[in-house]
């Protein structure tokens, strides 16, 4: 691989002596648009595909070698027309969409409107077991193509419909005025025929519309993507192509970052965080990401869900002392939370800094008195919930355990009680087994206000995990996504929000950073709202 | 002996059913995978159940045992969660395993059995002394300890190799994990050989060599070492096994995709065609270096028969 390097490093030399411009990065950066980087990544959960991959290591490659209708700016997070020409509404449920001329596959296929239906219909088809099937549940026919049970009695969504060679319509069965900015997530991209008709092949070498092409793929060890040179659109990469390196621990591909064997790594782990700026100064980054940690409740089990429990649920929140919490564990690599969305939304996205307000702020004594006022801990005492396979759960819920204890004057109010795998602790929320508060984290799909509030605390909503309901929330939210105007929109989910916050359904805890540290050799490296690098932006001298 | 390999062998078939069944009870216990699949959100249910069907886990666990332990023998071990077959996992996992191993035997032999010679030889020195202090923090340290440490020093500060292994792993990348992790085992082998030979050098055939008038290398060699290596044999026997499916730790440092990488991964997904294929091909090459441990004591002592 070096040696590759080195030879298109060579090449590049040559062709800047022809051309000056040739090799440089765009305006005036030191890039060499023909090197290659290389990058941890971890090996995806799922196969490969677009509407099969909901974690961020599949989500990372899906990113660099498609591009769908819609595209989110990866410093704001805005919606932005990709490959969409137009989308029509006049009554935000049925849509019609044109998809720009000029696109191809990276093996020349045009991508039409049919690449798009026909990747939407295999995407909701329960047959093909998709993970992230319930994104197309808005689409008229889902029901059909998706049943809860049963037999599936149809192979496509009806309420997809090719109009024309670029264009087509898509009737959703409510209104959703947003619907147009959800066409940015993976799940939506489009796919070529060679998808359908070797499948096999495909996963094993994905081709797809991006900046990037897959150049091999190991699986569980090793991907290499190249600049693809005819990619028609205006994101084009500006390096050479990015080599990424599965790590099983996340310490060892730092350390192979130190030790120069490795160009970016995309999370620097929590116990390097002490170290990070003496060991890369300024090749640090460390910027909000659309992730917001919290813990929910049981509200199947009566002790949670009765009169005057929202009291002592507020309570609990107010004896959390979160600043205290993210300097110490986190090294303010996380924020306390102050409302139940996240600050890449931005204020006309919808995030309302202190909109928690005093029931997020560390006041042990208003703590007490509230949870007295209403009755108490169930049985005198509460129990968090957490897996400990991952992401340094243990020492925060230890932090947040303590912090109420303190809070209380009662060293046994709070244990912790972690759970072996993600899987099992998947299995004890499914199954209602949750004794008390639990870990629950999330990460947006997209950057709505809608994306934070309805998967999670819509009655039977997919994210709903401690089962919270509540009809004047539902109200608000049917209210807000029937709503063409956004910022009226944005408005109805605030007031849902605040729903959220009088009945405390879930405590906010903390907004979470993305964090990035890079080699000497790279330049422009960001983070977008998802926290993943923008490869394709990234300069490599 | 052939009658003796054949009874080992017969033997063998029970043990090997029995651990396959309890890590197939084991993992299971451990609850429903297809929870895991869907991220912080619930499986939705047509799918979950279709995702169930596809790998048998609808069925009831004595069932899936017997499905799963007929598939293995014609081969087919079954399918991972992101859609790779086990075998093809196995197939890039236990050759990188078995370099890793075969250098972690290496340092055992050659400089454990030299070491314990050594020492042996010069019981109550200040060599013996020294040695035996420096096995005792070998074996007081903790693996990854020694591992990171290694790492940092070697890889980053110095900068004599890569702190990690490329995905092709090749023999020379795995010379500093191989050493890791045989570092502990080592040191027993060094102990082990040390009795031994302390315990060995005043037993009466080697007066009778030495009195013969052979000379010393001979008789270190050909009657000492010979005659002391039968509990230090047995030790690397099984130690091939526990090496193999121990390495979890040292892959991780080392980033090496071998088969404690995969074993580690199966946990955590709570992927059970992967644990139980990984896990069976274990319990083999354990019951097998087992059966070459005994078979070897006959080579080394010809007073041992086999009948």
């Amino acid at each position: 691989m070096r040696g590759a390097t080195h030879a298109r490093w060579a090449a590049c030399a040559m062709a800047v002596a022809l051309a000056a411009t040739a090799c440089g990065g765009g305006d005036g950066g030191s890039g060499d648009a023909g090197a290659v980087l290389s990058a941890s990544w971890g090996d995806p959960q799922n196969p490969l595909e677009p509407a099969n991959t909901n974690e961020v290591q599949g989500g990372k490659v899906l990113d660099m070698i498609f591009r769908g209708l819609k595209r989110y700016h990866p410093e704001t997070g805005e919606a932005q027309d990709m490959l969409a020409e137009k989308i029509e509404t006049s009554d935000s449920q049925n849509f019609t969409i044109t998809v720009k001329d000029g696109w191809t596959f990276s093996n020349g296929e045009k991508v039409t409107a049919q690449s798009f239906v026909d990747a939407w219909n295999y995407g909701a088809s329960l047959r093909n077991n998709q993970r992230n099937s319930y994104f197309f549940g808005y689409i008229q026919g889902y029901d059909e193509v998706h049943p809860e049970e049963g037999e599936q009695t149809a192979d496509t969504l009806s309420g997809l419909k090719v109009t024309g060679e670029r264009t087509f319509t898509v009737a959703l069965t409510q209104k959703f005025s947003t619907f147009p900015d959800t066409l940015g997530y993976n799940a939506f991209a489009p796919l070529p025929r060679a998808f359908f008709d070797d499948h096999d092949a495909w996963v094993k070498k994905p081709v797809g519309n991006g900046p990037y092409l897959v150049d091999s793929y190991t699986r569980g060890s090793q991907m290499s993507l190249r600049t693809w040179d005819d990619y028609p659109g205006p994101d084009k990469a500006q390096n050479g192509g990015v080599d990424l390196k599965v790590y099983t621990d996340n310490n060892t591909a730092y350390t192979d970052l130190l030790a120069g064997n490795l160009d970016l790594v995309d999370d620097v782990p929590a116990a390097q965080l002490r170290n990070v700026r003496d060991d890369l100064g300024d090749r640090y980054l460390n910027t909000p990401a659309g992730i917001i940690q919290t813990l929910a409740f049981p509200f199947y089990d009566e002790d949670w869900n009765k009169a005057g429990s929202e009291k002592v649920r507020t309570g609990l929140s107010m004896a959390i002392d979160r600043k205290q919490i993210t300097d110490t564990i986190f090294q303010k690599t996380r924020t306390p939370a102050t409302d139940w969305t996240s600050p890449v939304l931005g204020e006309d996205g919808g995030f309302q800094d202190g909109l928690c307000g005093k029931a997020c702020e560390y006041d042990p004594d208003g703590a007490k008195k509230l949870i007295e006022e209403g009755g108490g801990l169930p049985g005198g005492k509460v129990t968090i919930t957490f897996n400990a396979d991952t992401g340094s759960h243990r020492e925060w819920v230890n932090a947040v355990c303590n912090s109420i204890n303190n809070a209380l004057d009662n060293e046994r109010a709070c244990t912790a009680n972690p759970v072996g795998t993600f899987a099992d602790f998947r299995n004890e929320i499914t199954d209602r087994k949750m004794p008390g508060p639990f870990r629950a984290g999330w990460q947006m799909d997209y950057p709505l206000i809608q994306n934070f509030l309805q998967p999670l605390y819509y009655t039977d909503a997919s994210s709903n995990d401690g089962k919270w309901s509540n009809q004047e929330f539902d109200d608000l939210v049917d209210r807000a996504n029937q709503e063409t105007d956004t910022a009226k929109a944005i408005g109805l989910f605030q007031q849902a929000e605040e729903v959220v916050r009088d009945n405390m359904a879930a405590i906010p805890l903390w907004y979470q950073n993305g964090s990035a540290g890079w080699s000497e050799r790279l330049s422009d490296v960001k983070l977008n709202p998802f926290s993943v690098p923008v490869y394709d932006q990234i300069k490599v001298s | 002996m052939g009658r003796y390999v054949v009874r080992r062998l017969l033997q063998m078939i029970p043990v090997f059913v029995g651990a396959t069944l309890l890590i197939f009870l084991m993992v299971n216990v451990m609850g429903d995978p297809i929870a895991g699949l869907c991220g912080e959100r619930q499986c939705d249910p047509a799918t979950a159940a279709r995702l169930e069907r596809e790998f048998g886990l609808d069925e009831p666990v004595w069932q899936q045992y017997l499905t799963y332990m007929g598939n293995v023998f014609t081969g087919d071990f079954g399918t991972a969660f992101n859609g790779q077959e086990v075998t093809e996992l196995m197939s890039t996992a236990f050759p990188v395993t078995i370099r890793l191993t075969l250098i972690a035997i290496l340092f055992e032999i050659v400089i454990g059995v030299a070491l314990g010679v050594v020492t042996g030889l010069r019981r109550g020195r200040p060599v013996d002394t020294g040695v035996l202090l420096i096995t005792l923090v070998v074996i007081s340290v903790p693996t990854f300890v020694t591992g990171l440490l290694l790492q940092l020093l070697l890889g980053v500060k110095w900068g004599w190799i890569r702190p990690s292994v490329s995905s092709e792993a090749t023999f020379d990348e795995l010379v500093l994990p191989g050493l890791v992790l045989a570092s502990v085992s080592l040191a027993y082998v060094t102990r082990l050989t040390r009795t031994s030979i302390a315990e060995n050098r005043r037993s009466d055939y080697v007066r009778t060599a030495v009195a013969k008038g052979l000379p010393r290398h001979r008789v270190v060699v050909r009657h000492l070492l010979r005659n002391s290596l039968i509990p230090v044999v047995t030790f690397i026997g099984a130690d091939i096994g526990f090496l193999m499916g121990g390495a979890i730790v040292t892959e991780r440092i080392f980033n090496i995709h071998g088969v404690g990488y995969q074993l580690y991964q199966g946990i955590l997904r709570q992927n059970t065609q992967t644990v139980v294929g990984f896990v069976t091909v274990l319990v083999l090459v354990f019951l097998v270096a087992n059966l070459v441990v005994d078979l070897l004591y006959a080579v080394l002592d010809p007073r041992i028969r086999y009948a």
